[in-house]
């Protein structure tokens, strides 16, 4: 038990405009369960397809067992004794348990041979499952068990969870932790990302903390309490809410009591969520990705109707309306994802400028498209918001990712919105961009709009946020005024329901 | 190595060129298929794409080539609209026949009345019921139950077939017709008769609504809030949701506008060029018109070129029969070969080709 079992040093990757890892090193012992903790964007991901062999490092050195380790492939990772339970499931649903474990093997057995090691090992660490059942019929908690199975066979030494729990029920994740435990007791490292802080604080032994692509600390999680990692997290200076010294004005938009079930099966359920926006205020919504935000914005959107008198802009019912028509009232929105939602990747700026402003910008009569306003408006926005593009006929997929996150953001600025919901308003953009759409939401409160800014970046809800609420598992906490608020207390309104969400779960979880 | 990489603009140039280029390898791997039957490569091209217009009975020919292009075209517009829409309909050739019924019906209704004004746009109207009632049937199952639209409107083909041999041999039936199958001749009644326009031109009023409704569908799709929310839905449903689209009202509307059109194609050939309700009265017009929308790469100005060249392998393809003894399905494979290279070379539209070069993850 002399080296650690994976080491790694100076692992960098650059991305074109963006720093990945930067510097980042770190031991995982044998039989160590070693958290990967930050927040999305932190570079957690890159950092495992590292060592999974998914992408090649720019510089650095990763060991393995004392031995020098540079994996071209996930395969020869896997030959290594490396194994990878997704976020994300690789499984065919037509197919059954078995050979969907076959399908990921090197060299999978004859079917009844594997069937009875699936038993067998399903047994042994508490998964039950089925060989022969049909993947389609499995909950996602089930079908998780399928990923791991499948690497348990392999028999690895290092298996790494990428936000494992984000799809599990309480009750799932109560199962999952005693079988890591039990991978543990047997020798098996885990390398285990997650931004939940108290699961971490319950299962690890170890964890390094990861910001802007950089390691900024390395701790043993159980003798932290969450607050500390939540500053560790996030930085330990959270810029102190920037004063915002005007008056609020009248209720502009009000949620009553919504729920609103999952639209799929790995969809997030709204319940009973409550919120008020004055004019002049922007409220700052919080909370990790997976939680409703996705499904809170396409509520206010309009993209998927809920009861006439859930949604009230100005004390007027418009739950039932569609998007267009809480448009010309002055309730526009900023999905979270650029191509395909916010925009349509293969038409030109000038289409996309049209496909949510022609309501409000006047450019339709009678039916017909007035092109030359269209024109109009996305060149104002290019001008306004600094867009990096040849022209506004390009394609909307030929923009980079921050460009277009600017496009699609000043587009709805620029219609003069009176309520502006946006979901992670500068991911993916800049520092200086960023500051810039910041600084424009709150121009906008300042002129009298009310802003709901759906955000995983607490630094920037801290810098914009009037009134500050955390969106969790679905729920969304009250409301508190954003200045004064603690890092302890936004760890507790974030990571901390999470504790009390047990008593409120029915039992959805066991099939 | 040859890799595909992603363009991150669709090119325009090879959107224009496809079409060209894919004509062109129709030929040479069409050529290479005549020759290995025997035939002369060079003559059974220059018979199939040349004669009918500049040949020695191209006055014959030219006038057919309208005839066919017609239905084509409207057909192709139609479908197109819902293409573009990415709803399927592929039973625009059950549409087809059901306006040709609907229309004839009525028609016959009337017979022997002389009130011209009155009886042919009766039929028009007719024909685009009966087919538009027809798509509606995939329409209101896939909104209602999620059914997939391409098996029911493709499945109601047979069964608009099978309406089509029990009207003519049962109650389309002429009853001065010696109990021949097969309806009285539309096209001898004056009340009826969708006559040529201009004497050897083969212009018909279905050509005349063919051309208007390039027009309009070009007007819609390039200038009318709907058209935009048509290539929406088509590009990127998400963002159509987002944009206000609602996508069951959408696929109503699209599948409801092709079968109508397809209805009214139906309704001008049985009471033109074909002339009456006979069992065999549809000769696949509704599925040739997938192909031409694809080849005129589901715009309007392409479809109307695209119905032209199809309509030219049709005639010059039987030209081809007759002269070189060439077998139909010769003829038939050569015309599928368009859509296959057509789809082939198109990626190179959003794909550069890359010889060599080290890939990467």
């Amino acid at each position: 038990m002399s080296a650690p079992l994976l080491e790694l040093r100076g692992l960098r990757k650059a991305y074109p405009g963006v720093v990945a890892n930067d510097d980042v090193g770190f031991t995982v012992g044998r039989g160590e369960v070693h958290a990967l903790l930050g927040e999305n964007g932190a570079g957690k991901s890159t950092l495992v397809k590292m060592v999974y062999g998914l992408v090649r490092p720019d510089a650095g050195e990763m060991r393995f067992g004392g031995e020098s380790y540079t994996p071209g492939s996930p395969h020869e990772a896997r030959q290594t004794g490396i194994a990878m339970v997704f976020q994300h499931f690789s499984l065919f649903e037509a197919l059954d348990v078995a050979e969907n474990v076959a399908l990921g093997m090197e060299n999978p057995p004859p079917m009844r041979e594997l069937a009875a090691r699936i038993r067998e090992v399903s047994e042994t660490y508490g998964l039950p499952l089925d060989p022969a059942r049909l993947v389609g019929d499995l909950s996602a908690g089930e079908r998780q068990r399928v990923e791991i199975i499948r690497c348990l066979l392999q028999d690895p030494k290092l298996l790494i969870m990428d936000e494992p729990t984000s799809v599990l029920t309480p009750q799932e994740v109560d199962i999952l932790f005693e079988t890591l435990r039990k991978l543990q007791a047997e020798g098996t490292s885990i390398l285990y990302i997650s931004h939940k802080l108290e699961e971490i604080r319950t299962l690890c032994d170890g964890a390094t903390i990861l910001r802007l692509g950089k390691v900024v600390g390395s701790c043993d999680p159980r003798e932290k309490s969450a607050r500390e990692l939540a500053e560790m997290m996030v930085g330990s200076e959270l810029n102190p809410p920037a004063p915002q010294a005007h008056d609020l004005g009248e209720v502009m938009l009000e949620v009553n009591a919504l729920t609103v079930p999952p639209a799929s099966a790995f969809g997030t359920e709204l319940r009973d969520i409550s919120l008020q926006v004055r004019a002049g205020e922007v409220l700052g919504i919080g909370g990790v990705a997976g939680n409703g935000q996705d499904e809170l914005l396409a509520v206010l959107s309009g993209e998927v109707p809920v009861e006439n008198d859930k949604l009230r802009f100005k004390g007027e019912p418009i739950g039932a309306t569609g998007p267009n028509p809480r448009r010309a009232k002055g309730l526009l929105t900023a999905p979270e994802e650029r191509l395909g939602h916010a925009a349509a990747p293969d038409m030109s700026l000038i289409e996309n400028a049209a496909l949510s402003g022609w309501v409000r910008m006047g450019m339709v009569k009678s039916g017909f498209i007035n092109w030359s306003k269209a024109r109009a408006h996305a060149e104002h926005v290019i001008k306004d918001f600094d867009v990096r593009t040849p022209g506004p006929g390009n394609a909307a997929r030929a923009l980079s990712g921050g460009n277009l996150q600017k496009f699609v953001i000043g587009r709805e600025i620029l219609q003069k919105p009176e309520v502006l919901v946006v979901n992670q308003p500068t991911w993916g953009v800049d520092a200086s961009a960023a500051a810039a759409i910041r600084q424009a939401l709150l121009d906008l409160a300042a002129e009298g709009a009310a802003v709901i800014a759906i955000s995983q970046d607490l630094d920037e809800l801290m810098e914009i946020s009037t009134r500050f609420a955390a969106l969790n598992e679905g729920r969304l906490s009250a409301p508190r005024d954003a200045a004064g608020l603690t890092i302890d207390e936004i760890g507790l309104m974030l990571g901390g329901a999470h504790g009390m969400e047990v008593a409120h779960i029915h039992e959805e979880a066991a099939p | 190595m040859i890799r595909l990489e992603k363009r991150p603009t669709p090119s325009r140039g090879w959107a224009w060129a496809t079409p060209i280029v894919a004509v062109l390898a129709t030929m040479v791997a069409g050529g290479l298929l005549f020759g290995a039957l025997g035939s002369n490569p060079f003559e059974a091209i220059r018979t199939i794409f040349w004669d009918p217009i500049f040949g020695e009975f191209a006055f014959y020919y030219r006038g057919q080539l309208l005839v066919k292009a017609g239905p084509l075209i409207l057909i192709a517009i139609g479908l197109s609209l819902g293409f573009r829409a990415g709803i399927w309909n592929i039973g625009a050739e059950g549409q087809y026949i059901m306006g040709a019924i609907f229309g004839a019906a009525v028609g016959l209704a009337f017979y022997p009345m002389e009130a011209r004004w009155l009886i042919f746009p009766l039929m028009v109207i007719a024909g685009v019921v009966g087919g538009y009632l027809w798509a509606m049937i995939p329409g209101i199952l896939r909104t209602r139950f999620n059914t997939n639209e391409i098996l029911v409107s493709l499945l109601l083909v047979y069964v608009a077939e099978q309406i089509l041999a029990w009207m003519a041999l049962g109650p389309l039936r002429n009853p001065d017709g010696a109990g021949f199958p097969g309806s009285r001749n539309l096209g001898q009644y004056a009340s009826s008769a969708n006559k040529e326009l201009i004497a050897g031109w083969g212009m018909h009023w279905g050509v005349v609504a063919a051309f208007i409704a390039v027009i309009f569908a070009y007007i819609l799709l390039s200038r009318h809030i709907l058209g935009l929310n048509i290539r929406l839905a088509g590009e990127a449903p998400r963002a159509a949701r987002f944009a206000g689209v609602n996508p069951e009202r959408l696929v109503l509307l699209c599948l409801g506008i092709s079968g109508a059109l397809a209805g009214l194609a139906g309704l001008f050939e049985v009471a033109g060029p074909a002339g009456q309700i006979s069992i065999d009265f549809n000769v696949g017009y509704g599925f040739t018109a997938i192909i031409v929308a694809f080849l005129g790469r589901l715009h309007p100005i392409g479809i109307l070129l695209a119905g032209l060249l199809m309509a030219l392998t049709y005639i010059g393809g039987e030209a081809a029969q007759a002269s070189l003894g060439l077998p139909a399905s010769a003829i038939q494979a050569f015309q599928g070969m368009l859509l296959f290279f057509l789809l082939a070379f198109d990626v190179l539209t959003n794909f550069k080709l890359r010889i060599g070069g080290e890939a990467r993850a």
